[in-house]
Order: structure tokens, then sequence, then C-alpha cells
């Protein structure tokens, strides 16, 4: 404060008012339109695609789209088992991978030793299984399935194992970032008032942390959502003219139906695949969507 | 103010009106209610060491907490007060390479003894922190928190909850929106309310660490006269920075320093002096004592 009043009395050296920045030498600007240029190609790659898919699709997104089943005839062709399979392979893998993956978090963020050399052990492999292709995970459920001597490995609780398997890692890793975010505060204050470190857990932490672990598991499952190459591996038919009714029934869902059809030479089948292409693209936002609502609306002043 | 001064007197972010007492503010001396004889100790600590992995904290400390009593934990920042006040309860035991040696009685039993549960400790010995950390819930659900996890036996919970909130001092301005959330409080108020939690579950001594030092003038004063209210019921023990604080409301008052080891440098807190807060402020025996209240350190 001193410095600014003698600064102002005696001015050593007039500040320069030429308009120059010297954010703008040569470097600075190169720099700055590159930048501007990658974020520029990423985005124009992704509106051509979402245009181009709109055009070529935007005609059969109707409501056979939703209510037929997959024809030989174009026009009266449907994706209606392959929602329905997604639905069903996706729900059962929300069941088992949320319950699992929250709970080694807690376990791994509040009540293990992070000392030991096996829990950084299993810390590091946490972060290093996120990181491995899909289809590895799908050969990893046809060997799981074939141990337990299932011949038919295209069923719903198959899918759902493998993308279980490639989404624990992302929703360990989240849950254990949501719980990280709890003040210390908070769990030591539960902890002075004679809770027992799973009551705090229980009662406070997880709930606190719940808008984290709901975003990163929404985000988690909208990419197994999107996934074709592990279920290829178990099986997955392109051609499904049932309903998919339980854990054990066959099934097909959204992204290997657009394989399938994108595959066919007929026209139509492209622009059926195109348009089960917005929808499969439609639901993914709506999910990205509702993490980001969701974040929004708990996040929590502590 | 200078240089030596600041470092002394680390409650910069305390009130001005609280900081930086030169002397002992006797003229607003409260009557003393406690006589020069040993407390009747609630919580004794006997010959006590902490160690954060191979770094001493505090060193030999041997203190009684009187019952139903006030006692002020004071001296310079890093001279061990929050550590020790952690030691008496076993919150240190949540601290990563914490070690505690000798014993803490509790009415003569060492709560470090075999078989003690920490969690009973503390349920019996609450806490309340320096920075105000009510739970993301409900204003009654934060009071009825403890009980509840406790597993007290309370025949009404709305009851329990009005009779908390007003041994707090804070019925009057929460009783109309219990159910909404605590974080819509003001700080001296969300720091009422983490008393108002620990004392529902009916504890018998509270641990208070600089509990105002977030707080305002006039916040401050109101937790003063909620402790010198509860004086009644809890044994209480403080830390503070604030000496006009520990003047006004401590029937007793410790003094800590850090000793400072010439060939490694540490820093260990020891205890200097500890006896009725009108000797330490008026009388002190160690010189130290002295320096430190009258903002002469070194
Ligand atoms: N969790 C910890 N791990 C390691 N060292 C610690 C830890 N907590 C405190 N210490 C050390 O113990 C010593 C005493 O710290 P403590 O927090 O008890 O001091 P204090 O008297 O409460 O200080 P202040 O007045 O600033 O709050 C300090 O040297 C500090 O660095
Ligand atoms: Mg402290």
């Amino acid at each position: 404060m001193t410095t600014t009043t003698t600064t102002t009395t005696t001015p050593h050296q007039r500040l320069a008012t030429d308009g120059r920045s010297r954010e703008r030498n040569p470097r600075s600007v190169i720099f700055l339109v590159a930048l501007w240029l990658s974020l520029f190609i990423a985005l124009l790659t992704l509106l051509t695609l979402i245009v181009s898919t709109f055009i070529d699709g935007a005609g059969r997104l109707d409501s056979r789209l939703f209510t037929e089943f997959p024809s030989s005839r174009p026009q009266q062709a449907g994706a209606r088992p392959a929602i329905l399979g997604s639905l069903w392979v996706i729900g059962t893998t929300a069941v088992l991978a949320i319950p699992l993956g929250i709970a080694a978090a807690v376990h791994l963020e509040e009540f293990a030793d992070r000392h030991s050399r096996f829990n950084r052990f299993v810390e590091v492999n946490i972060q290093n299984l996120a990181a491995i292709p899909s289809i590895i995970y799908g050969m990893l459920a046809v060997g799981f399935l074939g141990l337990l001597g299932v011949a038919n490995k295209n069923i719903v609780i198959g899918g759902a194992v493998a993308l279980a398997l490639l989404i624990l890692p992302v929703v360990i890793i989240s849950t254990r970032e949501a719980l990280r975010a709890v003040p210390r505060e908070l769990r030591q204050g539960s902890l002075a008032l004679g809770a027992t470190g799973l009551q705090t857990t229980w009662r406070i932490t997880l709930p606190a942390a719940i808008p984290g672990i709901s975003t990163g598991t929404i985000l988690a499952l909208s990419r197994a959502l999107g996934e074709a190459a592990p279920l290829l591996l178990l099986g997955a038919l392109v051609f499904v003219s049932f309903d998919p009714n339980g854990l054990l029934s066959g099934f097909t869902t959204m992204p290997i139906q657009i394989f399938g059809w994108t595959n066919n030479p007929q026209a139509e089948f492209r622009e059926l695949a195109a348009a089960a292409s917005l929808l499969l693209v439609g639901i993914l936002l709506a999910m990205n969507a509702l993490a980001i609502v969701i974040r929004n609306r708990y996040q929590r002043r502590w | 103010m200078n240089p030596t001064d600041r470092t002394l007197e680390p409650s910069v972010k305390e009130a001005p009106a609280h900081a930086a007492p030169t002397t002992a503010p006797s003229a607003r001396w409260r009557e003393e209610r406690v006589t020069k004889d040993a407390p009747t100790p609630v919580l004794e600590c006997v010959d006590v060491d902490v160690r954060y992995g191979g770094f001493v904290a505090v060193r030999d400390v041997s203190l009684p907490f009187g019952h139903n009593e006030i006692t002020a934990l004071i001296g310079p920042s890093g001279c061990g007060k929050s550590t020790i006040l952690r030691s008496l309860n076993r919150m240190n035991d949540l601290v990563d390479g914490a070690r505690v040696d000798g014993k803490v009685q509790y009415w003569g039993q060492d709560i470090y003894g075999p078989g003690v549960d920490p969690i009973e400790v503390r349920r019996r010995i609450g806490m309340v922190f320096q920075k105000p950390n009510p739970f993301p819930k409900s204003i009654y659900d934060n009071v009825a928190y403890g009980p509840r996890v406790t597993g007290m036996d309370v025949d009404s919970m709305d009851d329990l909850v009005e009779q908390t909130l007003r041994r707090a001092a804070l019925w009057d301005e929460v009783k109309d929106k219990l159910k909404q959330s605590a974080y819509g409080l003001s700080g001296g108020q969300q720091q009422r309310l983490c008393i108002a939690r620990t004392i529902a579950v009916e504890p018998d001594v509270i641990l208070m660490d600089e509990p105002c030092s977030a707080l305002d003038p006039i916040a401050t004063l109101r937790i003063e006269e909620l402790m010198v209210e509860l004086r009644d019921r809890y044994t209480i023990v403080i830390v503070t920075h604030n000496m006009q604080q520990a003047a006004r409301i401590a029937d007793r008052t410790a003094f800590f320093t850090a000793d400072v080891d010439e060939t490694s440098g540490d820093r260990t807190g020891v205890l200097v002096e500890f006896d009725l807060t009108s000797k330490i402020f008026e009388n002190p025996s160690d010189s130290r004592t002295e320096d430190y209240i009258t903002g002469r350190f070194g």
C-alpha cells in the first residue's frame, strides 16, 4: 500500500500507453491460434457427424423405430428389441456395478490403511483397469461364463457382467473422488459425537458425496450404453425378433443393431442405422445432461 | 505492532477488539468462583507426551481439569494446545502417525488403557471445532444426530432437541426453521448449533478448540456467555488465542510454550504454568508467562 502512494507521487517511469500488449507478441499469437484451431477442428468434426447423421436418419426417426422388430424389409424394420435390450443390459449393469463400485471405493477411501503395500497396489491397478480396451472385458466375460459352463453366452446377464467389469474402475475412481471432496471436518464432527466409523460413512460422508457419485456413475453408464465390442465378442445377435424378457434372455443392443444395419448394402438400412444413431446420441446427451443437472442442483457449500 | 508481536499473537484473524491485550483486564474481572485448592479432576493428563511420527509435539504434560470448571489453554502458535486437546478425547487416534504416551485419566480411569473404546470416550468427552462444522442436514437433524447414533434412550426427540437448543441459547432464533438446512445460519449461530449438537449427547466434558476465532465480537460474547452458563453442568476445556477471553471466562489457565531443541531445531510444546486465571494474569510465577500475557515474548 505504501509503495503505491510513493509511485504515484514520484513516478520513476510512466506506464506505456501505446496500447501494445505483451500478450500480442508473435509466439503468443501463434499459440492462441493453434489452441483455437484445435477446438475448431474438434467441434467441426462433431457437428459434421451429427448433421450428416441427422440428414440421413431424420426421415426414419418415427414410431416404427420404437415399435417394430428388425425385418428384411426396411420399411417395416424397427429397433424395438435393441432398445429394450439396451435397457435390460444397462439396468443390470447398473445393479451390478454401482453397489460394488461404491463399496470398493468406500473401503479404499474411508477404511483401508493407505500405507499398506497391498492397498497401494490395488489403487494403481484400478487406475490401470480404467484404461484397458473394452474388448478385453468381453474376453474376460466369455471366459468367466465358460467356467460356469454357460453355452449360450449371448444373454443379458453375460453382457451386463462384461459391461459392469468395464465401468467398475470408473465408478470406483469417481466415487473416491466424490468422497475425498467431503471435508474432513464433517467426519471429525461426527466421530467427536461418539459415532462409529461406519455410522459416519453411512449418515454423513456418503450422503454428502451423492452428487459426485451419481454424476460419475451416470457418465460411466453412458459409456457402457455406447459399447458394442465386448457384446459382439459374447456373440450378440444383430437380428433379434423377440423382446428380451429376463436375465437369461438373448438380446441385442442399440450399438449392435446399428452395426448390423450399416453392414447392409441397402440404402434404406443405412437410413435406419442413422435414425437409431440419432436416438442413441439423444439418450447419451440426455444422460450427460442429467449428470450436469445433478451436479449443479446438489452442489453444496460446506 | 512490531513483527514479533505478530508471530506471537496469531489471532490477527480474530476480532480486533479482542486482539493483543497488553494488561490483564482486571476491571472486568469476574467473581472468583474457584479456590486455590487443586481442582477435583474429571479429566487429568499425567506425564503425557504426544508424538507425530518421530516428532515430539508436546512433552511431559501433567494437568488436571476441574469438575464444572472452565480451563483455558493458552500459548503461542505451534506449542501443542490443539494436540493436547485432541489427546483428551482420542481424536488424535484419527491422525496418521500420532502417538500418545502417559495417561489421560477420566475419573481416574486411563482413556488409553487396554480395552477402552475410543467411541465411548468421545461420547463422554465431546469436542467443538475451530471452524463451525454443522452437518449438511436440517437444524433439527444436526441436534438429533448424536442421540441417534449413540442409541440414547430418548422419550421424545422433539423435546430433547428443544431443550438442547434452549440450553445452547439458540432456540428463539431457530424455532421456526428447525427443518431448514443448518447452512442457512450465520457463523455464530452455526457454532452454537455445534455446541448444541455436542451437549445433546450429555457429555461430561466439552473440549473447544478456538471456538470463536471465526466469529465477530458479538457472536464471541454470546458463546462466552453460553460457556459460562454451561459450566454448571459440564467441565469445559477451551483453547484460545484471545487472552481477554481466557481472563473473562476461565477459572484456571494453563500456559504452554514451545521449547526449541538446539541441535535438531524441533519445537516441542511444554506446560509452563497452570494456576487460577487471576494468578496467571495478575501475578504469574514464571517470567515466560508474564512476557507472553503482557505481549513481550522472547
Ligand atoms: N497432524 C499432524 N501431523 C504432524 N504434525 C502435527 C500435526 N498436527 C500438529 N502437528 C505439529 O505439532 C505441533 C503442535 O501443533 P498444534 O496444532 O497442537 O499447535 P497449537 O498450539 O494448537 O497451534 P495453534 O495455536 O496455531 O493452533 C506443531 O509443531 C505442528 O506442526
Ligand atoms: Mg491449534
